[in-house]
């Protein structure tokens, strides 16, 4: 929760910053901040394969611990579909972009705006923070009617980190490496899928 | 999309040599936070100058919300046909 609330202020800085033109928002050229995000993608890459926990949670590995990933993203994908039927002004492809972020919202509403559109980048900033702060709210209930896996899907990316402590709390500790393997695989699916669903026509 | 997963991949791939440089790991852990400060808050700056997204600011917020609400609960319902299914039995 606090690492998304530093996360808005750096942003929430940026945007009053500029909008009263203390600073001008064209300070850095697009070219360098797609470079910035390339060197990013590369850290998180870095920090993935160095985690020695993400292979003893692969060593864990049944065929069922596969499926959880997996409901997280048909789950969000049926969701943002019927949240695209619902509401105006939203295309399928704009739905499914932030949703692919799933509370992943850095490197999400990072790709969305360096490689689309700056407002649907906001969206996703906002949709994705949304879903960490829920699930760190409402995971034992989330637990409670939905079952011991829901609250590691409402967490999507989140659940190998900052959801993490919350969700072994609601699900028990036997859960601790489902959530992590979940976490790791989403993690690294994210800005494959938010590219893919981006370069579709 | 094929420059994203590349560039990952190079990471993993990376990261996994380095793994058992723990200053290392520290060092690219707070690279990672900082790139993320910082490129949020350029994101900020190229919002607030312009003035089309700052006039709808909460129009995409509500868009936003919807669209949690609605992967959150799309997701734990898939979740709990997943539970009942593969997980509760094994308990």
């Amino acid at each position: 929760m606090k690492g998304s609330l530093i996360i808005l202020g750096f942003f929430t800085a940026g945007l009053l910053l500029s909008f009263y033109k203390i600073i001008p928002g064209d300070l850095i050229k697009e070219e360098y901040s797609s470079y910035a995000l390339y060197f990013l993608m590369f850290l998180v890459g870095v920090g993935v394969g160095a985690d020695a926990k993400a292979f003893q949670a692969l060593k864990g590995f049944n065929l069922c611990i596969l499926l959880v990933p997996f409901t997280t993203i048909l789950g969000t994908a049926i969701g943002v579909t019927i949240v695209y039927l619902i509401i105006p002004d939203l295309s399928l492809k704009d739905a499914q972009a932030v949703g692919s972020g799933y509370g992943y919202y850095s490197l999400s509403s990072i790709i969305i705006t360096e490689t689309y559109s700056k407002s649907l980048g906001v969206v996703a900033l906002l949709a994705n923070v949304m879903r960490e702060i829920i699930t760190l709210l409402a995971a034992p209930l989330i637990a409670l009617y939905f079952g011991k896996i829901a609250p590691i899907c409402s967490g999507g990316a989140t659940s190998m980190d900052t959801t993490l402590p919350i969700i072994t709390k609601a699900s028990g500790k036997e859960y601790a490496i489902v959530s992590l393997f979940h976490g790791i695989v989403l993690t690294i699916l994210v800005p494959i899928i938010v590219s893919l669903i981006l370069s579709l026509g | 999309m094929i420059t994203v997963v590349s560039i990952m991949v190079l990471g993993i791939i990376v990261g996994y040599f380095i793994r058992n440089r723990r200053l290392l790991v520290k060092i690219n852990d707070k690279l990672i936070m900082w790139a993320i400060y910082l490129l949020l808050f350029i994101l900020g700056l190229s919002i607030g100058a312009n003035e089309v997204i700052m006039k709808n600011l909460p129009t995409l917020g509500l868009k936003a919300l919807a669209l949690t609400l609605g992967g959150v609960i799309g997701s734990i319902s898939l979740a709990w046909l997943t539970y009942v299914r593969f997980f509760k039995s094994k308990e």
